[in-house]
């Protein structure tokens, strides 16, 4: 037992390094640069859409459980911004409430169906990511709605080729970082995901952790839906065709956050949704044709996982109690 | 007396007599709404319009029944449509090996999907969510976008078109005809041996492995079937509506919803493969009775979610209810004539 | 009310489906003192502790603690009144450090925050309060030892301000070294003065340890005796005791020891070592032994389970390799196993299904006949059920059984494991599994019948090889004592 295992976490950090030295390199080799502001901006604008929607889905996947509609309730998100906001500066800050109010009502929908209904939570997010679906087909046929200017900089504006919007999606992991280390219901997450029989035994409340996680992941896909109106200026229901909440599960689990719950951490999923944009911006940068991405997404999660799932192999439940040693004919141990 | 009542306790039960009472049900308000829909020329176009999401509903069957998933349903079926338009680019002599060069296809992404899933420990739903996306993209990889080159006629011959002028039906689908075949086939595989340890498997693993049943062979194989019945799905498919981008978006969550409808239990070892078929169909009864109250078809997905969830919910509710219920009394089995 | 206790147990009755399992128990322990809970298997102990504990309720009689009469219906009202208990399944998670473990849910704050400085620190001087110095606050659990996960379940416990402690058999899984740390934990709590009750089959350990010793037999206290006045043999006497005698069938007239079926030499794996049985036909060989000394473990190498990874196995003198379920199935072994729910049974199946499991899942052991023999089969072992068609997880335990045993009847097997068959079910069920295990000997086959009830295993066994420690201490005769197998079993040599 010389050799420690390295952590999950450094392990995805490392791996970010090498894509961000094999891209680099491919860039270079074809000419390119990728570190010029330019592929950095297009880099760090790309992480903070798939940031935001992954740091909320890190939260639910530690509990066990799973969020199938943040897509949706993005779109819903970006209309609700963009018809609030209304065109009218003095709006903002109600149509940014009204955003959270939202989205969180759809995570406590989520959260309430999945922990007193006992519906399993693919079939709970899948059935009301539909159900909003529905609801946008049918109330919104194009883009709705007005946003400012001024709310349009958060996802147009920079700080030293930073993006605002990255800025405020690293401010956001940061505080779902002290979230899971520092409040009570943050850590607890763990321990429902981990073994919701033994959290229970310990005094936590797993119902109220799981809603808690429930209503921020749908905040955080609130966060996402108005960046994306901010982009857009107006609200969009089409975006739910991106398939976003497939992206940020991609992120989540590349982040080495463990789908059966219990282990991981936002920390993990940054570095996630950090990987999978070098390898847009490098295709992008090679022109290599965007549908190729896809492929290499899937093979990417399929892999992630499969990798993981050896990692954890070898725990066996029991304890061996000869070693290979007592098989050699040697004297020594006592019967 | 007792008869009725458990005739009424297999119909609010869940299982399979339950989604074919909700299917009389929506029948019944859709003669309503319509009369004329039971007429045979009306009836037989509804059938051969759901015969491709009943066939999904059965291959979906079999690898939900062993406790997995198969999400890239949707996305193959779009494939195999796509990879027919262009690769028989309507020639007419193409068109079998063409066909035949499509199933080689589906059964190979199912093997993958189930040998990613058993092999490697990969869960279901992240392997087949991954083909969904490799699929995705290959595909407009392979066209450059939008799908290229386009179907012949014998193709489209099994989604369009049936046996004509029959004496008081007019047209028998042949979709109609693969559908009771195919339905045909997956029932009778349930009673083979196969099927018995395929439901053992999703029931429980273990014991199953410790009677010597081959679990990952049995649920790789049940992949392959999910394969298998989205080709014949795209197959009707592409016959019935042509080619296009968007063949099969979403078409997991519905036949997913479908199964479920049925009563057959996520996590596998519950529900036979007739009551998945019949959700299949009770969904469809569902949209056309959508259509006939004038309902915008964009509402679909809003009752599809509703009713998934409030299916799940209730069968999570039976489940809670009959565990607690005390059994009727029990006599020696050799009182019982076999 | 003469001497001051911290826990007084008067009368506790408790039934699972309908078998008593408690008889009016009684059960005192004083602050500080160390009480050795000792009897048999299945003679009641785990399930006195469980109810302490707050995981099962009692049907019938009071439990005071401290003097206050407590009435437990969840392990948290246990935890809150002060009994804390460590069980053989661990209740830690091991993605998380051994502070965040011991401070679950009642993790220390600083202005609203958990204050994880302060959970270092108080797991630290918790630690090494308890004389525990090699163990870090901030390591995952599941990264440690065995005994390393137990001394943090015992932090655990500990750190709820408990006065009683309750280990269910804390050695089961520990090497002899680690037995060591426990034994200065458990000093360490007595100094302290909070009373462990120490559930054990090792009379060494019992010995060493504790102040007193309750013996329970049968679901009855038999006595309750201070260490120093009793010696080892006496206890064991106790422990086996005088008993109402359960009725076991005589072997049937035709039984006949044929050629030897099964034979394993040398065989050895992870769990196991040198073990040398051979099984006759005919023969129903037993294996005794404490939870822990490796019976399940030969049931499942000669089962493919946990195969042999030494040693050569070889059925109807034709050498074997068993690497799966499979090819023991092939080679014409069967084996119901300890846990029909979990490894037995589809639940949700029915009774059909699940009888004919192993012919479906076996192309080789498939035949049209042996189908058509299932009903026969389920008859003759008096199954009661509302037909073919029933759904096993309504059947009573002792049915639940016989559609197992029916299973791999079905498949005419020439060697037959039992692991635990009679556990859980009543005795009118018990018996009828008696006389079809001795039917299946009449028979022909090779019967290597486990039991934990010693009772079982003398009862029916032609011969019983007794386990200690992976090995094989001794083998006896027929008409064997309980004292001479416990004597092997408890790892001494009888005299």
């Amino acid at each position: 037992m010389s050799v420690r295992r390295l952590d999950t976490t450094a392990l995805i950090y490392l791996a970010l390094l090498g894509v961000v030295a094999v891209g680099g390199i491919a860039v270079a080799a074809d000419g390119g640069n990728l570190f010029s502001p330019a592929n950095l901006g297009d880099m760090f604008t790309r992480t903070s859409l798939t940031g935001f929607l992954a740091i909320g889905m890190t939260l639910v996947i530690l509990c066990r459980s799973l969020d199938l509609s943040v897509g949706y309730t993005a779109a819903l998100s970006s209309l609700v911004a963009a018809t609030t906001m209304d065109g009218q500066v003095a709006n903002i800050p109600l149509g940014i409430a009204a955003v959270l109010l939202v989205s969180g009502l759809v995570g406590a929908a989520n959260g309430a169906i999945v922990a007193y209904l006992g519906v399993n939570p693919f079939i709970t997010t899948l059935g009301v990511g539909l159900i909003i679906k529905g609801y946008l087909d049918t109330q919104y046929r194009g883009p709705a709605g007005d946003v400012p200017r001024d709310f349009q900089r958060f996802g147009y504006d920079g700080i030293a080729h930073i993006p605002v919007s990255t800025l405020v999606m690293l401010a956001v992991a940061a505080a779902g970082i002290w979230f899971l280390r520092s409040t009570r219901t943050g850590h607890h997450m763990y321990a429902v995901g981990g073994n919701i029989d033994v959290a229970r035994m310990s005094g936590i409340r797993t119902d109220r952790t799981l809603m808690t996680a429930h209503i921020l992941c749908g905040m955080c896909a609130g966060l996402a839906g108005l960046l994306l109106a901010s982009r857009f200026g107006t609200g969009s229901a089409e975006v739910y065709t991106n398939l976003y909440e497939l992206d940020a599960i991609a992120a989540v689990v590349l982040g080495g956050t463990l789908l059966l719950g219990g282990r991981g951490g936002v920390a993990g999923t940054v570095a996630g949704v950090a990987i999978l944009a070098v390898l847009d911006t490098v295709f992008n940068v090679l022109q290599v044709d965007p549908f190729a991405k896809d492929v290499l997404r899937g093979a990417i999660i399929i892999a992630a996982v499969a990798i993981y799932a050896r990692r954890q192999i070898d725990r066996s439940a029991r304890r061996p109690r000869f070693t290979a040693a007592d098989a050699a004919p040697t004297p020594g141990r006592p019967a | 007396m007792s008869r009725l009542r458990s005739a009424a306790a297999a119909l609010a039960g869940g299982g399979t007599g339950t989604v074919f009472a909700l299917l009389i049900a929506i029948f019944a308000v859709v003669a309503a709404v319509n009369p004329g829909f039971f007429e045979a020329p009306s009836l037989m176009a509804f059938l051969k319009q759901a015969a491709p999401l009943v066939i999904l509903a059965a291959g979906q069957y079999f690898v939900i029944v062993s406790g997995n998933f198969d999400l890239s349903v949707g996305a193959l079926v779009g494939a195999q449509v796509v990879i027919a338009a262009r690769l028989i680019d309507g020639e007419e002599s193409r068109t079998l090996p063409v066909i035949g060069l499509m199933l080689l296809f589906g059964a190979a992404v199912g093997l993958a999907n189930g040998l990613i899933t058993t092999a490697l420990k990969v869960q279901s739903f992240i392997t087949t969510l991954g083909m969904l996306l490799v699929l995705y993209g290959a595909i407009r990889l392979w066209t450059g976008g939008a799908p290229t080159g386009s179907l012949s006629e014998s193709f489209r011959e099994a989604g369009r078109m049936g046996i004509e002028n029959v004496p008081l039906l007019g047209q028998i689908p042949w979709a109609l005809l693969i559908m009771l075949a195919l339905g045909a086939g997956a029932v009778q595989l349930m009673r083979t041996r196969f099927g018995r340890v395929l439901i053992a498997t999703g029931d429980n693993e273990l014991a199953t492995a410790r009677s010597g049943g081959r679990v990952d062979t049995v649920r790789t194989t049940a992949f392959v079937l999910s394969g298998l019945s989205a080709t014949v799905a795209g197959i009707l498919i592409g016959g019935f509506a042509g080619v296009s981008a968007q063949v099969g978006e979403g078409m997991e969550f519905t036949v997913i919803t479908a199964v479920v409808l049925g009563g057959v239990v996520l996590g596998g070892g519950q529900g036979s493969v007739v009551a998945a078929m019949g959700g299949a169909l009770t969904l469809e009864a569902l949209f056309t009775l959508f259509n006939q109250l004038a309902l915008p078809a964009s509402l679909r997905p809003s009752v599809q979610g509703a009713i998934i969830i409030a299916a799940v919910a209730y069968a999570a509710r039976q489940r809670r209810l009959t565990s607690r219920k005390p059994q009727r009394e029990a006599r020696p089995l050799t009182a019982t004539p076999s | 009310m003469t001497e001051s206790t911290v826990l007084t147990m008067r009368g506790i009755d408790k039934s699972f489906l309908g078998v008593r399992v408690l008889r009016s128990v009684d059960l005192d322990v004083r602050p500080g003192e160390v009480h050795a809970l000792v009897g048999e298997n299945g003679a009641g102990k785990s399930t006195l502790m469980k109810i302490l504990a707050g995981v099962h309720t009692a049907d019938a009689g009071t439990i005071t603690l401290g003097g206050r009469a407590v009435s437990f219906t969840h392990p948290l009202q246990a935890q809150h009144a002060g009994v804390a208990t460590v069980f053989q399944e661990f209740n830690l998670l091991p993605d998380l450090s051994v502070a965040e473990n011991i401070f679950l849910g009642r993790e220390p704050r600083r202005r609203g925050m958990i204050d994880r400085r302060a959970m270092t620190k108080r797991t630290a001087d918790l630690l090494s309060d308890l004389g525990v110095d090699d163990l870090a606050p901030g390591a995952k659990v599941g990264s440690l030892s065995v005994a390393h996960q137990q001394i943090a379940e015992i932090a655990k416990a500990m750190s709820q301000g408990a006065d009683l402690v309750c280990m269910d058999e804390p050695t089961a899984a520990l090497a002899d070294a680690e037995v060591e740390l426990l034994y200065r934990l458990v000093e360490r709590l007595r100094e302290r003065g909070v009373a462990v009750l120490y559930v054990s089959h090792r009379l060494r350990e019992i010995f060493d340890l504790c102040d007193r010793i309750t013996v329970l037999k049968d679901g009855e206290l038999v006595d309750s005796v201070a260490a120093a006045d009793i010696t080892p043999d006496d206890l064991v006497t106790l422990m086996v005791g005088r008993r109402i005698e359960a009725a076991f069938p005589e072997p049937l007239p035709d039984t006949d020891h044929g050629d030897v079926r099964l034979e394993i030499s040398g065989g050895g794996n992870a769990w196991l070592d040198g073990i040398d049985l051979t099984v006759r036909a005919g023969e129903i060989v037993g294996l005794a032994g404490l939870q822990g000394s490796g019976r399940t473990e030969i049931a499942e190498a000669v089962f493919g389970i946990a195969p042999f990874t030494r040693g050569t196995v070889a059925v109807d003198g034709r050498p074997v390799k068993l690497t799966g379920p499979r090819k023991a199935i092939a080679a014409g072994i069967a084996m119901v196993t300890e846990d029909r729910k979990a490894h037995g049974l589809a639940l949700r199946q029915s009774v059909r299904a699940n009888a004919r499991m192993v012919l479906d899942a076996n192309r080789r052991a498939h035949s049209r006949a042996r189908v058509e023999r299932i009903p026969s089969i389920l008859s003759s072992l008096d199954l009661v059920a509302r037909g073919p068609d029933q759904e096993v997880r309504y059947l009573s335990g002792g049915n639940q059984q016989k559609v197992v045993v029916a299973k791999w009847l079905a498949t005419e097997p020439g060697v037959i494991v039992l692991d635990e068959p009679t556990r859980g079910i009543d005795v009118g069920a018990k018996h009828r599994l008696y006389t079809a295990i001795r039917a299946l000997a009449a028979e022909g086959l090779a019967v290597l019948l486990i039991a934990s009830e010693l009772i079982e295993v003398i009862g029916l066994a032609d011969r019983i090889a007794v386990l200690h420690d992976g090995r094989i201490a001794g083998e006896l005769p027929a008409g064997a004592t309980e004292k001479q197998v416990m004597a092997y079993a408890t790892g001494r040599s009888p005299r």
